[in-house]
C-alpha cells in the first residue's frame, strides 16, 4: 500500500514507491497549504450540509466526511485538460476543479438534477445509478484517443480521463464493462475507486473477496493500492498514473483505502451494522489530523489553522444563507430539455399545465406559482 | 427526375449509414460481429472496407457497456451508432439507455446533448430460438428522453437511418427483421417524409388499419384482400413511436370512423394502446365502433414452430376489420 504520510504524519518515501515520491519533490510548502485548507474546507462543508438536511432544507445529504484525502490528492492530481467522472460524494474532488458547491446543495434540496456545465468545468454530473458512469468515463476516453489526444507528448493538447466510485459499485456489472472496454482500448484513464469499506450496510470484508486493487487485472488494467487516508499518496499516485494516461501508456486502477466516517447518506444509521469502536479507531487516522501533525512538524503555526477554521466559519455562514436564499424553479423547468429538439408531446404537456395553473392565478403560491390547495378541496 | 434504385430493407440501411458516414467524420459504429462479418444480418457489410477500424468496431458482448461508452462517446462529440444483434439482447443495458442515455440531456439542463442510434433488429418470423423474435419498443416508447422508429420498407429504412444519426437526441431505430430482404424502390435524392411523420400508404374509406414495421407488409395484404371482397382499407405506417403523429391517425379515423391498430407486440400495454386512447381522447364522436387491436398475444414469444400462430396475419386483421364493421 503506497503510503508516504502516517498516521502520526510522519514522511517517508519507500524506495519501492519512489517513482510516486518523484511526484512530491514538485510541490512547494503552498500546494501542502492548499491541501489541507481545502480539506478543512470541504469537511466543514459537508458538516454544515448535513445541519441544513436536519434542519429540512435539504432533502438529503451525502457526507464524505473521512475521504477528504482521497478526494483533494486525487482531485490535485488530476490536470488542467482532463476530464473527471464522479459518483455522488465527490465533494472534495469537486472543489479542485472550480464547481461552485452551490450547485450540489441545490441538487440535494431537489431544485435540479445537478445544472453545472460537464463541458465547461470537465468535472461531469454526479451519477446516482451506481457505476453507471464508469463506462461514460471510458467511452469518452476511448474519444479522447480518437481524437488523437493521446500520447503527443505535448501538455496542451494530451487530455486523459479519470472516473471515481465506491467499493460498493464495483458489484455493478457496468464497473467490470467500463474496465473490459478500457483494456481493449488501451485508453487514456484511472479509475479511482474510494473503498470507504462501507456500502451502506454491507462491508467490504463481507463483499469484496478479493483486493479491490487487483480487480481491474483481468481486464488488462493493472493496479495499485494506496492509503487514501494519505492526501501526499493520493496526489502522487493520481498525478503519475494520469501522466502515464495521457502519455499513452494505458488505463490504471487506483484503490484508495479510506474510511466513511460518517453515514451513508442523512438517511442511514450506521449504528445498527457497524461498532462504535471501529469507527473510534478510524476516527484516529483521520486525513486532517494526519496532516496537521506533518505541517506542524514542519514549523506550520496556529495562526495558519485559525485562519483555516475563520475560513470554514465563513463559508458556512455563505452557504447557509445562500441555501435560505434559494428559490423554488419555476414548473417549466421540468418540460425543458427532455429532448433537444422539439417533441410535440412535451409542448403539448406543457401548454396543457400552462393553462390548468393559469386557471387558480388567484390563490397562486408567490414563490412557486403552484396552487395552494384549499382545504374546501375546492382548488383540487 | 429522381433517382430510384431498387434495394432491399437491409442494403437500404446499409447504404444509408455509408452515406451518414461520409457526411459526418463523427459518426461511428459498434456492435457485436459488426466489423468483418458485417453483423449477425450482414446490415453492416462492406462498411469496414470502404471507412476502415477507425469508424467501424466491434465490440466485447456486452450491451450496457455499448451503450453506457456510446454516451461517453456522445459527451465527447462523436454520433455513435450501435447495433443490438437482436431484440432479446437488448435489456443489459435497459438501465444505460432509460436511466442515462434518455436522461442526461435533462439532468444537464440541455448542456449535454445524446445523439446516439441504437440498431435493434425486431420482431418474429424468422425461425428464431427464444430471445430471438421479440417486440420490445413499448419499454423504449415509455421512456422520456428517447425517440423510437421503426421503417416498414428500403426507401423508409434508406432515409430513417440518417434521420435518425443527424438527430440530436437518442433513437432507438427497429429493423423489422423478417422483412430484411423484402426489396423495393429507394429514391437516393430526396427524402420522403420528417423521420416522426406517419404515412398513409394506401387510401381507403371503410376500416383505417394503423402499423408499423413488419407488420405493414401484412397490413397492406389484409386491405388488397378486403378490396376484394368490397372493404375498403386504408392503411397508415406509423413510421415513428415515439413521438406519434396522432393526427394522421386521427385524420383518417375521422374519415373512416373505425380504427384497427396492429403490432406484433404483446397487445397489453402496448403502442396499440397508446393510439386506441387517443384516439377515444380526440375523435370519440368520429368512432362509429371501438377501436380494435390486434397484436401479440400476452404470453412469451412461442417457440418458432407456433410462431405463425402467435403473429397477427391477414386473417387476424380481417377479422378484426369484420368485427368493427359489425358493431
Amino acid at each position: 500500500m503506497v503510503q508516504f504520510l502516517n498516521h502520526e504524519g510522519e514522511f517517508r518515501v519507500p524506495s519501492e514507491w519512489a517513482h510516486y515520491g518523484e511526484y512530491l519533490r514538485k510541490l512547494t510548502e503552498a500546494d501542502y497549504l492548499k491541501f489541507y485548507r481545502d480539506m478543512a474546507r470541504i469537511r466543514r462543508f459537508d458538516n454544515e450540509a448535513t445541519a441544513l438536511q436536519r434542519q429540512g432544507q435539504l432533502g438529503l445529504w451525502i457526507p464524505a466526511i473521512g475521504q477528504e484525502g482521497a478526494q483533494i490528492g486525487s482531485g490535485y492530481g488530476v490536470g488542467p485538460n482532463d476530464h473527471i467522472f464522479p459518483s455522488y460524494r465527490e465533494h472534495g474532488v469537486a472543489i479542485t476543479h472550480g464547481i461552485d458547491l452551490m450547485s450540489i446543495l441545490k441538487m440535494l434540496r431537489g431544485v435540479n438534477h445537478g445544472g453545472w456545465n460537464a463541458d465547461e468545468t470537465r468535472f461531469h454530473l454526479y451519477a446516482i445509478v451506481l457505476g453507471s458512469q464508469v463506462p461514460h468515463a471510458t467511452g469518452y476516453a476511448m474519444g479522447v484517443k480518437f481524437d488523437g489526444k493521446m500520447g503527443t507528448g505535448n501538455p496542451e493538447v494530451d487530455e486523459a480521463v479519470i472516473t471515481y466510485f465506491g467499493d460498493g459499485a464495483t458489484a455493478e456489472g457496468d464497473v467490470s464493462e467500463g474496465l473490459l472496454f478500457a483494456g481493449i482500448n488501451q485508453t487514456p484513464q484511472v479509475f479511482f475507486c474510494q473503498n470507504n469499506q462501507w456500502a451502506i450496510s454491507s462491508s467490504s470484508a463481507a463483499m469484496i473477496p478479493a483486493p479491490l486493487y487487483k480487480r481491474g487485472e483481468g481486464f488488462g488494467v493493472p493496479g495499485v493500492r494506496i492509503d487514501g487516508n494519505d492526501v501526499l499518496a493520493a496526489y502522487a499516485v493520481t498525478a503519475k498514473h494520469m501522466d502515464d494516461a495521457r502519455a499513452g501508456r494505458g488505463p490504471y486502477f487506483i484503490e484508495a483505502l479510506t474510511y466513511r466516517i460518517g453515514a451513508h447518506t442523512t438517511s442511514d444509521d450506521p449504528t445498527k451494522y457497524r461498532s462504535n469502536d471501529e469507527v473510534e479507531f478510524w476516527k484516529t487516522r483521520d486525513p486532517l489530523i494526519r496532516l496537521e501533525k506533518f505541517l506542524r512538524r514542519q514549523g506550520v503555526g496556529d495562526n495558519f489553522f485559525e485562519d483555516v477554521a475563520a475560513d470554514g466559519d465563513k463559508l458556512a455562514a455563505e452557504i447557509r444563507e445562500a441555501t435560505f436564499a434559494l428559490t423554488n424553479p419555476p414548473f417549466e423547468l421540468m418540460f425543458k430539455h427532455v429532448y433537444s429538439e422539439p417533441h410535440p408531446l412535451i409542448e403539448e404537456q406543457l401548454a396543457w399545465l400552462t393553462e390548468y395553473e393559469a386557471s387558480f392565478e388567484d390563490d397562486a403560491h408567490p414563490s412557486t406559482g403552484l396552487h395552494n390547495i384549499a382545504p374546501e378541496g375546492g382548488a383540487a | 427526375m429522381s433517382n430510384y434504385v431498387d434495394m432491399a430493407i437491409a442494403k437500404a440501411i446499409n447504404a444509408g449509414l455509408r452515406k451518414a458516414m461520409a457526411n459526418d467524420p463523427k459518426v461511428l459504429l459498434f456492435g457485436e460481429d459488426i466489423a468483418e462479418l458485417g453483423g449477425v444480418f450482414r446490415v453492416t457489410e462492406g462498411i469496414l472496407g470502404e471507412f476502415g477500424p477507425t469508424r467501424i468496431m466491434n465490440s466485447p458482448i456486452a450491451e450496457s457497456g455499448i451503450v453506457g461508452t456510446s454516451i461517453g462517446l456522445a459527451m465527447r462529440g462523436y454520433r455513435p451508432v450501435v447495433e443490438i444483434q437482436f431484440d432479446g439482447f437488448i435489456f443489459p443495458a435497459f438501465d444505460q439507455i432509460t436511466t442515462q442515455l434518455a436522461k442526461l440531456t435533462n439532468r444537464s439542463e440541455g448542456t449535454l446533448k445524446m445523439p446516439v442510434v441504437i440498431r435493434v433488429p425486431f420482431g418474429g418470423g424468422i425461425g428464431a430460438v427464444e430471445h430471438h423474435s421479440e417486440s420490445p419498443e413499448a419499454y423504449f416508447a415509455h421512456t422520456p428522453g428517447l425517440r423510437v422508429v421503426s421503417p416498414s420498407n428500403p426507401n423508409d429504412a434508406y432515409w430513417m437511418i440518417q434521420q435518425a444519426i443527424e438527430s440530436d437526441d437518442p433513437v432507438l431505430f427497429f429493423e423489422p427483421k423478417r422483412r430484411y430482404w423484402q426489396k423495393g424502390p429507394v429514391n437516393l435524392d430526396t427524402p420522403a417524409l420528417p423521420l416522426h411523420s406517419a404515412r398513409v400508404l394506401r387510401e381507403g374509406h371503410h376500416v383505417t388499419i394503423a402499423c408499423y414495421g413488419p407488420m405493414v407488409t401484412v397490413a397492406l395484404q389484409a386491405a388488397e384482400i378486403a378490396a376484394q371482397e368490397g372493404t375498403s382499407l386504408e392503411v397508415i405506417d406509423l413510421r415513428s413511436i415515439s413521438p406519434i403523429d396522432f393526427s394522421t391517425v386521427i385524420d383518417s379515423v375521422k374519415k373512416t370512423g373505425r380504427l384497427v391498430v396492429a403490432s406484433e407486440a404483446s397487445t397489453f400495454v402496448s403502442v396499440s394502446s397508446e393510439v386506441a386512447a387517443r384516439v377515444a381522447e380526440q375523435a370519440f364522436y368520429h368512432l362509429q365502433a371501438p377501436v380494435i387491436r390486434v397484436g401479440g398475444f400476452d404470453i412469451p414469444y412461442p417457440p418458432a414452430k407456433l410462431e405463425e400462430v402467435f403473429l397477427p396475419d391477414a386473417d387476424r386483421i380481417l377479422e378484426a376489420v369484420d368485427r368493427s364493421l359489425a358493431y
